[in-house]
């Protein structure tokens, strides 16, 4: 676009216009919201096109094939008592787990001589893979629930171990001087500073640590187990079920999602003061 | 009462090492409102630190109620030039937090501390988190959150800066009266000699780096005062031109 005053003749004068942003980028979330169902209809229908035509469908499965599955599993109950058991060792291990990683992290974060003290060992058993424990948590705890719940701990527990102890070393030294000034007792100045201040830290590493839960319980269930969606989608694959271990999958990452939001909902009502200041 | 017996710091910064206060010897009697004026960056809020027993000085010692200070002194409310308020808490219970370290039940607490926002001007704003306050009404919620902790010596690290001039002289009645109320030790650092003279008792000026003591002047204008009306006095201009005589070539000095 040229300015109509900043012409002369003979002279071409290009004035810069700003670049619009393209009217997609501003799009609604009721409009966005039908484009996502649409993106999902658009894959889902291609896969039941290719599948049986292009690709075996004994390899790919479709979507069809999935849903009979699940409304087939919904319908006799199935899938509610391997949900169930899958849930909540998921939730009594992230709950453990939680717990053992906030104070192991509060603990060292506090002491500097239990951190330089544990410090090779906790880097040692940081590095290692944790789900290689499992066979170890089968052999002592059997292949009941026990296992699963020890296994997802266990790798929540060094999420927010890890998280918490940064947090709690970042926390500000004139606020610690400032409560104690006020004559603050050692356990004051923990639960009225360094613990608040250090809580997003502790979300962050609970937000990170809630699908490492999820892997510890499926993969325990895969490894040995009577129930639970690890079992169910290796029974599946050792039947082969695709369509079986497709809607497995589709269950897990519907809980994956569920328990994702449920963290954030709960950290947004205690962190109040941040979104405040945003 | 408080007693600074030849005290000294020195920082070591990297190889180098900088020297904040070079041996000052002071006393601060029981009740006393001492103002201690200098160039900005000259070591006054390291002696403060000191005297709060933040960290311990390099030479000399600071005596409190004749006990040497070597750890956190807990007879003292410091409001420091930074806000301390929790970025976590609202403004009402950023203040009422030592009463809460205190014990008391939440229902008085959020009076008193209701009460005392009142005297700063900031009620209506007892629910907002600090970040969504301005920088003068965190630094009021600081002064309300050390009146309320009814220590018996009040450090005060410039603490009326953030203020425009007409609020300034509210939070001035207000400090004179409350500290007299409670019978209070007053050490306030600040670099405005106007606002030195009206509160204090004594004016200590403070060469520039290190910190050591230039001049000090007892100011014997009446009490209690009226911080507007005493800065119409002749006296009060004579004490003025005198501390500004000295605190004018720490100045010259910094400058040149």
């Amino acid at each position: 676009m040229k300015e109509p005053g900043l012409e002369q003749p003979g002279i071409a004068v290009e004035v810069a216009v700003p670049v619009r942003r393209t009217p997609l980028d501003e799009i609604s979330r009721v409009k966005m919201l039908a484009c996502q169902a649409a993106l999902g209809a658009v894959i889902a229908l291609a896969w039941q096109a290719v599948s049986g035509r292009l690709v075996d469908d004994y390899f790919i499965s479709n979507p069809l094939a999935i849903g009979r599955r699940l409304v087939a599993w919904i319908g006799d109950g199935t899938i509610f008592v391997h949900l169930w058991a899958t849930l909540y060792a998921t939730i009594v291990g992230f709950v453990i787990g939680s717990l053992a990683g906030v104070v192991l992290g509060v603990w060292l974060g506090v002491s500097r001589f239990a951190a330089r003290l544990t410090n090779p060992y906790l880097l040692a058993l940081n590095a290692l893979p944790k789900v290689a424990l499992a066979p170890l948590f089968v052999l002592w705890f059997g292949i009941g629930i026990e296992s699963k719940i020890a296994l997802a701990a266990v790798l929540v527990t060094f999420l927010v171990f890890l998280n918490t102890f940064a947090g709690v070393r970042e926390v500000d030294r004139d606020l610690i001087d400032c409560a104690r000034l006020m004559k603050a007792s050692r356990a004051q100045v923990l639960s009225k500073i360094v613990i608040p201040s250090a809580a997003s830290w502790v979300f962050a590493g609970l937000k990170t640590a809630v699908p490492y839960a999820l892997i510890g319980v499926v993969l325990g269930e895969m490894i040995a187990a009577n129930r639970g969606l690890g079992y169910l989608v290796q029974f599946s694959g050792a039947q082969f079920d695709t369509a079986g271990v497709f809607a497995v999958l589709a269950v897990i990452a519907v809980v994956a999602m569920l328990l994702n939001w449920l963290v954030e909902i709960w950290q947004e009502r205690m962190e109040r003061w941040r979104i405040v200041s945003r | 009462m408080i007693e600074l017996k030849n005290v000294s710091k020195r920082f070591r910064k990297g190889d180098e090492v900088v020297e904040a206060v070079g041996g000052i010897e002071l006393g601060i009697r029981r009740r006393e409102i001492v103002a201690v004026i200098g160039p900005s960056g000259c070591g006054k809020s390291t002696l403060l630190n000191m005297i709060a027993g933040l960290y311990p000085p390099s030479g000399g010692r600071v005596i409190y109620n004749g006990k040497v200070i070597d750890d956190v002194n807990t007879s003292v409310a410091y409001m420091t030039q930074k806000d301390n308020l929790l970025p976590w808490r609202t403004v009402r219970d950023n203040v009422a937090l030592p009463l809460e370290i205190a014990g008391l039940r939440r229902a008085e607490r959020e009076e008193r501390a209701d009460r005392v926002l009142e005297h700063v001007g900031l009620t209506g704003f007892e629910k907002r988190y600090s970040s969504e306050l301005s920088g003068g009404m965190r630094k009021r919620a600081c002064l309300a959150r050390m009146l309320l902790q009814g220590a018996e010596s009040l450090l005060l690290d410039e603490p009326f800066a953030a203020l425009d001039a007409q609020l300034k002289l509210v939070m001035h009645g207000l400090l004179l009266r409350l500290a007299s109320e409670a019978s209070q030790t007053v050490v306030l650092v600040t670099h405005d000699l106007m606002e030195a003279v009206t509160l204090a008792d004594r004016v200590v000026v403070c060469t520039h780096r290190p910190a050591m003591i230039a001049l000090e002047q007892a100011i014997d204008l009446p009490r209690p005062r009226d911080v507007i009306n005493v800065r119409f006095t002749n006296r009060f201009r004579e004490l003025y031109d005198m501390i500004w005589d000295c605190l004018r070539l720490e100045y010259h000095e910094e400058l040149i």
